[in-house]
């Protein structure tokens, strides 16, 4: 084989498919890389890190404060816009959460064995992001301390909520998307931090991993309950991604504004959902890999398979752009016609709306590259690039719809103040924070479910059964011989 | 970092945890290296025609539950009663409010059932997740603060590269004698019998 293809990634064999795990790891290094991580004491970078991160944090208390103190009217809201940055960033966070439950739930249903090195971090970045989002219609509601109106609760009103209304049916979806996001990722910890507890070495953290790993021991009893369960709330998990992002269109779709009357939300905001979360997976990914030292873990072929996602997804939103262009069109409706050709495209909010096509239509692209697909550099920055464009297709759909609706008297232009951008930065400290202590505390990567695929985890090593890196590596190996005749 | 791993198992229990005293006897346990040996030596087990017995794998290893001669769990009837549950009680919940405080929205009747579907859908998400998660602890008997298969002095390699197979006091063939000849016979190490 002294011919290597220029495109073959380092630690993968020409014509098959790379390792799940690279190098030749045993049940005792995997659980020392990962469980390493959360034992040893912060180095300075992490902790400069983490103060950056909640400096950045505290940008997000102080622009809500001053909502809270102030009102709603501190956002550059008006009577024709009346929702812009927030939903925009609301809408921007709960689809980031996507790509977690996406990672963990579909994949594992499909029998992706690649997942089980990013799920761990995807799913706790499917909570941090529901969190973010969640700030965003809490405070919105202006006095956020009758936040509970929102939920069915006996009142001094004795009046109920509207269960007729998308808005009420976002707060089914999302507060039961919060909540089984945070069981799924819990169950799938247990194991893990039984592991962190069988090691502790203080008494404090054998105490706090003891009780929060519930007493695990591993036992097959109980692992034959856990599979059937991980199963359940994946196969559960997976109706449930669809249906969040489903009811948050409706929110725009039910209502008569042009530009959001449309039967293609539903799966338009779907794809652009798991597009802009594995986006943020990558960006998230490439450096904690680096930083956490877990490139064998983590490998190139993990990150070249969600390159591959986020150019299927993201050319799927590129043709959801075109219909909706074609049927304003084809629908003949003379305000759909305007908001599409006139406004959208080539009107005062042209700029939003080409930075969107470039930064998710025409960059992305380039991922048909195998060179580019497995670069580095390339795959972060381009991550980037995906979720800049994601918030702006939020903003064009939310804004150019809005600010020029029926009635030309009403029209505006919108201005976002400095506490519309104060709070869209804070909630990145939110994130960020959250993300970081994670990485600290807890294992970053499912090690349970990586010693399940790796090959020795076989009881079987001499039928080649389901294993598909027993069977690859066999298919390899002839591809090899014949290529070294 | 892989070169301090064998020392990770040597401290013995962190300071200020101690064992609850010793009871009755629980049973006897012995440590296999890989899982292949594990699952001949559970096989051997069953076929000897032992029942209670389990394993302590750091992973789910795939198809022991045969090996071992273990019942499918009853966990999916226990979502399905959850699954039940949130449904009829999206159902009841929308039918009440809308006769305790009718609303005229868009002119539909109160209790319009098709516009009420994404609540149902997601109650019916939300109880069986419910139900499959405390379902799931209920059935291991879980949490627990100590279990007698902790004593072993190589318990914490389970949940790293180490696989137990244990053997149960409460199985009418036990023999502490007779099952420690056949874990020997089967290629475990370190076996010990431990008290609860």
């Amino acid at each position: 084989m002294a011919t290597t293809s220029p495109n073959v990634v380092p630690g993968e064999t020409a014509g098959t498919r790379a390792p799940l795990v690279l190098g030749k790891p045993t049940f005792g290094t995997v659980t020392e890389d990962v469980s390493s991580i959360a034992e040893a004491k912060p180095t300075p970078k992490y902790l400069l890190g983490l103060m950056l991160a909640a400096s950045v944090l505290l940008v997000m208390v102080g622009s809500l404060a001053k909502l809270v103190g102030t009102g709603v009217g501190v956002w550059g809201l008006d009577n024709t816009v009346f929702w812009a940055w927030d939903i925009t960033g609301f809408v921007f966070w709960i689809g980031i959460g996507h790509a977690g439950t996406l990672i963990s739930a579909i994949l594992f249903l499909f029998r992706q064995k690649w997942r089980t090195s990013i799920n761990r971090a995807a799913e706790a970045m499917t909570i941090f992001a529901v969190m973010a989002a969640g700030i965003y219609p809490a405070f919105h509601v202006g006095r956020v301390w009758f936040l509970y109106w929102v939920f069915p609760v006996p009142n001094q009103m004795s009046m109920w909520p509207n269960f007729k209304s998308p808005l009420l049916w976002d707060v089914f979806a999302v507060s039961t998307y919060a909540t089984v996001s945070i069981l799924f990722w819990y169950v799938g910890l247990v194991p893990d931090l039984a592991t962190l507890r069988d090691r502790a070495k203080t008494r404090i953290s054998h105490l706090a991993y003891g009780i929060f790993s519930l007493g695990w021991r591993g036992s097959h009893r109980h692992w034959l309950h856990y599979e059937k369960a991980y199963l359940i709330l994946a196969g559960i998990s997976t109706p449930l991604v669809l249906s969040v992002h489903t009811v948050v269109s409706f929110d725009f779709a039910t209502s008569v504004v042009p530009g959001w009357h449309t039967t293609i939300f539903p799966p338009y905001f779907v794809a652009g959902a798991i597009f802009s979360g594995f986006a943020m997976v990558i960006t998230l990914m490439v450096i904690a890999r680096k930083v956490l030292s877990l490139e064998h873990l983590v490998t190139v072929r993990h990150l070249e398979n969600m390159c591959k996602i986020i150019l299927a997804t993201g050319s799927m939103v590129g043709y959801a752009y075109g219909i909706e262009f074609f049927i304003a069109w084809y629908g003949g409706v003379e305000y759909e016609k305007f908001v599409f050709f006139e406004n959208r495209a080539f009107g005062p909010y042209k700029w939003a709306y080409w930075s969107m096509i470039t930064c998710n239509v025409i960059i992305p692209q380039a991922f048909w590259f195998k060179k580019v697909r497995t670069s580095i550099p390339a795959m972060f920055a381009i991550s980037i690039v995906v979720n800049i464009g994601m918030w702006f297709e939020r903003f064009v759909i939310i804004v150019t719809s809005l600010h020029r609706e029926y009635i030309p008297s009403g029209w505006t232009y919108f201005y976002p103040t400095i506490w519309d951008i104060s709070l869209f930065i804070g909630t990145f400290g939110l994130f960020l924070t959250m993300f970081l202590l994670f990485c600290k505390f807890l294992p970053v990567i499912a090690t349970s479910e990586i010693k399940g695929v790796m090959p020795q985890a076989n009881p079987h090593p001499d039928h080649h059964d389901d294993h598909e890196d027993v069977e690859t590596s066999g298919k390899g190996g002839k591809l090899a011989s014949a290529g070294g005749h | 970092m892989s070169d301090n791993h064998d020392h990770a198992h040597e401290a013995g229990p962190p300071p200020g945890t101690t064992p609850p005293p010793e009871g009755e006897v629980w049973g006897t346990m012995g440590l296999f290296e890989t899982p292949e040996a594990l699952y001949h030596a559970a096989e051997e087990f069953r076929d000897a025609g032992y029942k209670a017995i389990d394993a302590l794998t750091p992973f789910p290893v795939h198809g022991l539950e045969k090996a071992l001669g273990l019942k499918p769990t009853r966990l999916p009837f226990i979502v399905l009663a959850g699954g039940a549950t949130g449904l009829s009680s999206g159902i009841a919940l929308t039918w009440y409010v809308n006769w305790d405080y009718p609303l005229n929205i868009s002119g539909k009747a109160p209790f319009s059932w098709q516009v009420y579907i994404p609540i149902y859908f997601e109650l019916t998400i939300l109880l069986s997740a419910l139900f499959c998660f405390f379902g799931l602890w209920a059935l291991c008997r879980l949490p627990t603060f100590f279990h007698a298969t902790n004593r072993h002095k190589s318990f914490p390699r389970s949940s790293d590269d180490g696989f137990f197979l244990t053997v149960e006091a409460v199985d009418p063939k036990y023999d502490a004698g007779k099952v420690r000849t056949l874990l020997e016979k089967v290629g475990a190490k370190e076996i010990e019998e431990v008290r609860s």
